[in-house]
């Protein structure tokens, strides 16, 4: 067992748990936060993607001590409070960005680390930024489209002002 | 991209422009996904988010061999196996069978049994973590004794389905032809890949039944399964859809395999019971798309008109039927493509192999026979010198055409409009055109800078494709008036309308869309209508969420519900429903109405013959591909595609582009990149990092034009979207490299190695063909 401490949605966490669990094991099981999705387990899909310190990561290969001491972001972290959205997450909603919704945390926090790093609605430039994180429903037309209307909207649609 | 033309839009078209508000329809009042923002903040529950306490962890364990004589499990005795549970054939109360078409498949390969495929289950463990249970597995030993194995559809001596349909005189025609060209076409196994794994968690309940919870697309075929599995009745099985991520068919028929094995476990351990499936045990043991082998012989006159079709389609079953019959039957009556031809032979076998079983996947059989027909078509317009475009507007069924089944098309035919439209969006002729030019520019041009299969300077070269392609709507034959299915709307006692069905939300949009319909015919906002949950204790069997019947049939269904239900309502109070219906409830109590199918006017099918109406009405699609082809290395970028598609009416736009968005990626990646390799029978490539599908940098701009040519038997005229474009995408992209380099795949998918031994001119340089399983390495 080891003890790490990060935050998680810019709340303290502080575990007890095999240095070697896996990052996402460790919010679906130890924190309750589901929204995190296994799709493959080998860093292919991208499901899994949450931010760390900003940068988006497969948390199925990120073992738990690696993040001590870091923030973690996850897509229950997103929306700004309960019935509130991103304006990432409503232009995803009002695109049809989501269909089966299984990959959508995972493109929403690459998504946002792109917008975050001031990416714009280039069309090249948000497919690279998404790259890693697989969809089977939607084409990614949908998706790429949600981005980049995010990207041209207010602040670039980040909370931060796109300058994170 | 290639720019739409803003001509005016004839009556009944709707065209969308990505990110545009759509004329016609108004888009941007089409509700919001009613799911979505559960799906978009993490809150949805998928079947692996359900906390169940207590719960134990099952495995599977599976076959090494592709045909052998189970011989015995043998457990180590080193391993304390009081601390875990093991079920075997032995222990399964009900019948070993997996409940399907035939009764062949068992839900456990019983010792002393033979096993049929590679991954076939033979045991199952659950243990109350996982590092026990994976070393009990590991604690396991399967003996077996190895028999000889089939892998060769040609050279199998079982089938699972075979039909032949025919029409005039197909030998006389093809005397009468000016060219008759012959083509064989193969297509390989194509995995689902919904995002999600599959997943099911059983909990037994205390009157010996079970509850699964579980991803899934047809609550009541594994509701099905588990009775007679588990020798249980109908109120002691129990199936509850979970927020399901992706099923394109591949949970259609599995899930009920998984469900029994969960609730055996659950059973046993008087416990809930988790299976959740790995990406490499989901690629490994789950279905498939049927690799076929298509042989096209084709009569046409000088000036390209279709005299003769003779037509032998080869299916791939695998080693059970699951719903082989089906799939090859759709397969069949579709293999001609959507053109009139007065001699027709159409051959259609499905062989049984020691492969792992085939199943459902969207499009259903009619993917691989369409992509053959598509191909050979324009081959054909090549050989005659004439445009695809051309080939296509001779032959295309027009509204009084009589199909291979005997079935005179009498209404909702937009062939000819998918095909003008997509040709005219996508700049067909004046595209390939300029790649005539420049291939003429290449060819013999003699500058060979590196490459020996370079001819000019330029390192791409790019091509156009054009394809067509039609889809039966709904159920095959008389297969809804067997379902006979059932879809309710009730008022309810405290002044709500809830929506009872077992249809399922798996992203195409029923959540939203069935809300939009009672809505509409209630008179009231969509906000008033619930779709109460995928659960078998509350919903009726509105059948399958399969065949795109979910928005024409149980739309239907719906649709005629709800009618009843104002009209009771209104009869009574005098008032318009939305006004009253509140008042009803409470004075009144609550009313419950339910819709059960009723044939199509005027639509009838002969199982027997084969011979009738095979499908109410049809859908249309056309695809235009634009490609570049890398010369020295065979790579294929889709860049653009225009796709064109009649759903008969629009109930929800961005749902429906979505639909025809995806499912044209599915088939850039079957025409490009998605391959199962075999070995002996068993997957090779069976993880995500060596099964690829289209990421976002390879995915083209889709532009998607919807056509609404409505069919009248339904109340709303939709008639379906989800299958359509994985029929029409494919042979439109083998025909855009065909187009840039001069030659033609008649095997998928069109990988680099298949391109560059072509354009070689050596046949015999290509991998082996799509679904053939190398001999085993000794």
């Amino acid at each position: 067992m080891t003890t790490v401490r990060f935050t998680v949605n810019a709340a303290p966490v502080e575990l007890d748990v095999p240095g070697m669990r896996r990052l996402l094991d460790v919010l679906r099981e130890e924190l309750g936060l589901t929204g995190t999705k296994e799709g493959c387990g080998e860093g292919e899909c991208g499901a899994c993607t949450v931010l760390l310190d900003g940068q988006p990561v497969d948390s199925c290969l990120v073992p738990v001590c690696q993040v001590d001491g870091a923030a973690v972001a996850t897509v229950e972290g997103l929306a700004p409070g309960v019935g509130a959205l991103d304006p990432l997450q409503t232009a995803f909603l009002e695109t049809g960005g989501a269909q089966c919704g299984i990959c959508t945390p995972g493109m929403l926090m690459a998504a946002r680390a792109y917008l975050d790093a001031g990416g714009g609605p280039d069309d090249a430039a948000i497919r690279d930024a998404i790259a890693g994180n697989l969809c089977r429903c939607t084409g990614y037309t949908k998706i790429v489209e949600a981005i980049a209307r995010t990207a041209a909207g207010p602040r670039g649609g980040s909370p931060s002002g796109g300058d994170a | 991209m290639p720019e739409l033309t803003t001509r005016a839009e004839p009556a009944g078209a709707v065209v969308i422009q990505p990110g545009t508000v759509a004329p016609g329809l108004a888009r941007g009042a089409a509700p919001l996904r009613r799911e979505g923002p559960a799906k978009l903040t993490g809150a949805a529950k998928y079947a692996d988010d359900l906390v169940f306490p207590g719960a134990w962890f099952g495995a599977t364990i599976r076959s090494t061999d592709a045909h052998a004589r189970f011989e015995a499990l043998e457990l180590d005795p080193g391993f304390d196996w009081s601390t875990v549970v093991v079920v075997t054939a032995a222990d399964i109360p009900g019948d070993n069978v997996v409940s399907s078409i035939k009764a062949d498949q068992p839900i456990l390969v019983p010792v002393g049994g033979e096993i049929q495929h590679h991954a076939e289950p033979l045991a199952l463990i659950a243990a109350p973590d996982r590092a026990t249970l994976r070393a009990a597995r590991h604690a396991t030993t399967v003996v077996s004794e190895p028999l000889p194995a089939v892998f060769d559809p040609l050279a199998a001596d079982t089938f699972f389905a075979a039909y032949e349909l025919a029409s005039g005189d197909p030998d006389a025609a093809f005397a009468a032809a000016d060219l008759v060209l012959e083509g064989e076409y193969r297509v390989g196994h194509q995995e689902q890949l919904y995002i999600e794994n599959n997943a099911m968690i059983a909990v037994p309940s205390g009157d010996g039944g079970v509850t699964v919870h579980g991803s899934l697309q047809c609550p009541y075929y594994i509701h099905t399964a588990l009775k007679r599995g588990l020798a249980i009745d109908d109120r002691q099985a129990r199936v509850v859809q979970a927020e399901t991520g992706g099923g394109f068919g591949g949970k259609e028929e599995y899930p009920s395999m998984i469900a029994l094995h969960a609730a055996l476990l659950a059973g046993r351990a008087g416990r809930p019971v988790r299976m959740i499936y790995d990406r490499h045990e989901d690629l490994a043991a789950t279905t498939k798309r049927h690799p076929a082998i298509v042989r096209h012989r084709t009569g046409v006159t000088h000036d390209g008109r279709l005299i003769a079709q003779d037509i032998e389609v080869v299916m791939d079953g695998g080693a059970y039927c699951t719903l082989t019959p089906v799939v090859l039957s759709r397969g069949a009556i579709h293999a001609g493509g959507p053109y009139r031809c007065p001699n027709v032979r159409i051959r259609a076998r499905a062989a049984r192999t020691n492969t792992p079983p085939n199943g459902a996947f969207r499009g259903f059989g009619a993917p691989q026979t369409e992509f053959a027909a598509e191909t050979h078509l324009n081959r054909i317009a090549e050989a005659l010198g004439m445009s695809p475009l051309d080939i296509r507007r001779r032959n295309v069924y027009a509204v009084g055409d009589t199909t291979p089944t005997g079935q005179v098309l009498r209404g909702s035919v937009a062939g000819e409009e998918v095909l003008e439209r997509a040709a005219e969006a996508g700049e067909f002729e004046r595209l390939r055109a300029r790649h005539d030019v420049s291939r003429g520019r290449r060819t013999g041009a003699g500058i060979v800078p590196d490459s020996p299969l370079r001819t000019g300077r330029d390192r791409t070269a790019s091509g156009i494709g054009l394809a067509l392609a039609w889809h039966g709507a709904g159920f095959t034959g008389s297969g809804e008036v067997h379902l006979a299915s059932v879809a309710s709307v009730e008022l309810t006692a405290d002044g709500r309308i809830d929506i009872l069905v077992a249809s399922t939300e798996m992203g195409q949009g029923t959540k939203t869309i069935f809300p939009q319909l009672v809505a509409d015919a209630l008179g009231v906002p969509f906000e008033a209508v619930d779709i109460a949950p995928q659960d078998t204790a509350f919903v009726p069997d509105s059948g399958p969420t399969v065949a795109s019947r979910t928005a024409m049939v149980v739309g239907g269904l719906l649709i005629q519900a709800a009618t009843r239900l104002r009209h009771d309502v209104e009869l009574t109070t005098g008032g318009s429903f939305a006004d009253t219906y509140r008042e009803y409830a409470r004075e009144r109590g609550g009313m419950r109405v339910d819709q059960k199918f009723e044939p199509y006017p005027g639509v009838g099918f002969d199982d027997e013959t084969y011979r009738g109406d095979a499908y109410p009405a049809f859908g249309w699609a056309a695809c235009v591909a634009s490609v570049e082809v890398d010369l020295d290395t065979g790579e294929v970028s889709v860049r653009d595609i225009v796709a064109a598609d009649d759903v008969g009416r629009v109930i929800h736009p961005v749902l429906a582009e979505g639909q025809v968005e995806g499912g044209t990626l599915q088939a850039v990646g079957y025409a490009t990149i998605e391959e199962i390799k075999l070995r002996d029978g068993r997957y090779l490539n069976d993880r995500l990092a060596t099964y690829i599908i289209p990421t976002s940098l390879d995915a083209p701009r889709i532009t998607t034009i919807l056509v609404e040519a409505p069919y009248d038997g339904v109340p709303h005229g939709a008639k379906g979207v989800g299958e359509l474009p994985m029929d029409v995408g494919a042979p439109a992209v083998v025909a855009a490299i065909a187009d840039a380099t001069g030659v033609w795949i008649s095997d998928l998918p069109a990988s680099p190695e298949r391109i560059l031994a072509a354009m070689a001119g050596v046949p015999e340089a290509a991998p082996l063909p799509p679904g053939a399983s190398e001999p085993a390495r000794r």
